[in-house]
């Protein structure tokens, strides 16, 4: 049996995706700048496809700039709002736990004269407040702190964070990539000046990522050229992806209660059949302000890795808390910042649901869980 | 990024050789640790100069589990002096190869090895435990 359990990697693109892809790719390929009757067709398409976007987001079309990853939605908004704004202040404030590509960029401002401080969370991954009103200053000009964290699944309390930020002087930008369809996304509502999204995350294209911006607010571009999106990302549009994310975005929100309450109800089922059958096991991040979809589980007495290889030899695929098996051998940064026992930050794995999950794979996938971490036990020296 | 474990290494992952402890072993080590990712806990029993039994416990990934599993197969009727001087680089090739972020580990259970040599010929016949973790 084939389990798909990463979807916090990445996810399966939806037919219907691919479909619109394709016919903006073979038979509506026109550049959209083009103003001969195939480039307006192509553009009024896009219009109404960045409409649907903008309608679904609160937001308006002006403030949508795609770009080619959510890497470089947040390397445009981080860098290009902390330098194009440095005569107001040169402090950036980020969460600990926030994605490489936001503490690259931060690390990034720092090597060119930039304060950065990165803010600490709880033991469940939650940002602490009291911390950040500490570390606002006037000098503050971006605040960046992601709405629902990769690994663990913590969702931060945004609106309110936004609104402390807001009235500190700073901007505020939230990393969402995580939140679709999870969180109910309302720029508008939420008060937050930028917003970072991936269409892969959430059964779209890879490649297209999105940066909502504020437009009464300075940005700098990183890549200059053609003055495409009002000069702030050059580049020939890319309207297959554009279409693409438009229609991922739109079938992600149509329906959405009942499509996250199935997936919350198999991820709870999920994590009780677990805890029944495996001992020593443990939820980490926050009980319930997580995605219904994230299970990050600490198993005492096992590497993750192993238990990702292990289960990944017998047709599961899931991630491991560390990043100690993508490219480095670091632990996770995330799990560290949660203050757990140094002891057992090796022991963690991520699994990720999907709409398409089923109560079979999990099924499935706990009877393996529990052969690999009985035999993974049967040797390890910790008892 | 992808490991490309060699089928080798997934076999001996999967199936390890010579797990567990040896009950009475001639000497005991341990090597590494829970906050790095990576232990090797090594028990041998010595006949006549050479490694009569070696059994290993591992908190580890699939190639610190492998590397080790396929060591302990290796070594087993060496001298002292030949396990000793055991080549990490045997043990890369034995396994058909390992990617470059894994190397490391052979290079710890050659290193757990020479420790639980060192721990047998330091104490004699003494038979001494080293204290077991914590839960």
């Amino acid at each position: 049996m084939q389990v798909y359990l990463d979807n916090a990697a990445t996810t399966k693109m939806d037919k219907k995706v691919a479909d619109i892809m394709y016919t903006y790719s073979v038979d509506k390929y026109a550049n959209a700048s083009s103003i001969h009757y195939q480039g307006e067709e192509v553009y009024n398409n896009l219009v109404k496809a960045k409409k649907s976007v903008a309608k679904i987001l609160n937001t308006d079309i002006d403030s949508l700039i795609f770009t080619a990853s959510a890497s470089e939605a947040n390397n445009l908004i981080i860098k290009g709002v902390a330098r194009a704004n440095k005569d107001k202040g040169k402090h950036v404030i980020v969460s600990s736990i926030e994605h490489p590509c936001v503490l690259g960029p931060a690390k990034e401002l720092s090597k060119e004269g930039f304060r950065v401080s990165y803010l600490p969370v709880d033991k469940q991954g939650r940002v602490k407040i009291e911390e950040l009103k500490k570390l606002l200053k006037t000098e503050t000009v971006l605040v960046s702190i992601m709405a629902a964290n990769n690994e663990i699944g913590t969702i931060q309390d945004i609106k309110k964070i936004a609104k402390l930020v807001k009235k500190s002087g700073a901007y505020f930008h939230t990393d969402a990539v995580q939140a679709v369809p999870y969180l109910n996304i309302d720029i508008a509502d939420w008060g937050v000046d930028f917003l970072t999204l991936s269409a892969h995350k959430f059964h779209g294209p890879k490649g297209v990522g999105l940066a909502c911006i504020n437009k009464a607010i300075k940005i700098e571009p990183l890549i200059t050229g053609g003055s495409q999106n009002q000069g702030l990302r050059s580049g020939t549009t890319d309207t297959a992806g554009i279409m693409g994310f438009a229609k991922a975005l739109e079938i992600a929100y149509k329906n959405r209660d009942k499509k996250i309450e199935k997936i919350k109800n198999l991820r709870d089922y999920f994590l009780l059949e677990i805890k029944k059958n495996i001992k020593n096991v443990y939820l980490n991040g926050h009980p319930s302000k997580r995605l219904d979809n994230n299970l990050n589980l600490r198993i005492n007495g096992v590497e993750g890795e192993a238990v990702l290889m292990d289960l990944s030899n017998q047709g599961i695929c899931i991630s491991t808390g560390s990043a100690c098996s993508a490219k480095n051998l670091k632990t996770s940064y995330v799990i560290q910042a949660l203050s757990i026992d140094p002891n057992y930050i090796n022991s963690n794995i991520r699994f990720s649901l999907s709409k398409s999950t089923t109560k079979s794979e999990i099924d499935y996938t706990v009877k393996k869980l529990k052969n690999t971490v009985k035999r993974l036990r049967s040797f390890s020296p910790i008892k | 990024m992808a490991l490309n474990y060699t089928k080798k290494t997934l076999n001996h992952f999967l199936k390890p050789k010579n797990i567990g402890e040896i009950k009475n072993a001639d000497a005991y080590a341990e090597i590494g640790n829970m906050v790095c990712g990576d232990q090797l806990n090594f028990s041998i029993k010595v006949e006549k100069g050479k490694i009569k039994d070696v059994k290993f416990l591992s908190f580890g990934c699939a190639s610190n589990i492998a590397t080790a599993s396929i060591m302990t197969e290796k070594v087993k009727g060496m001298t002292l002096e030949e396990a000793r001087n055991y080549d990490w680089n045997k043990i890369v090739s034995d396994l058909g190869g390992l990617p470059q972020q894994k190397v490391h580990c052979s290079i710890m259970a050659v290193q757990g090895l020479k420790k639980v040599i060192n721990n047998y010929q330091d104490k004699g016949q003494e038979k001494k435990k080293p204290k077991k973790n914590k839960k």
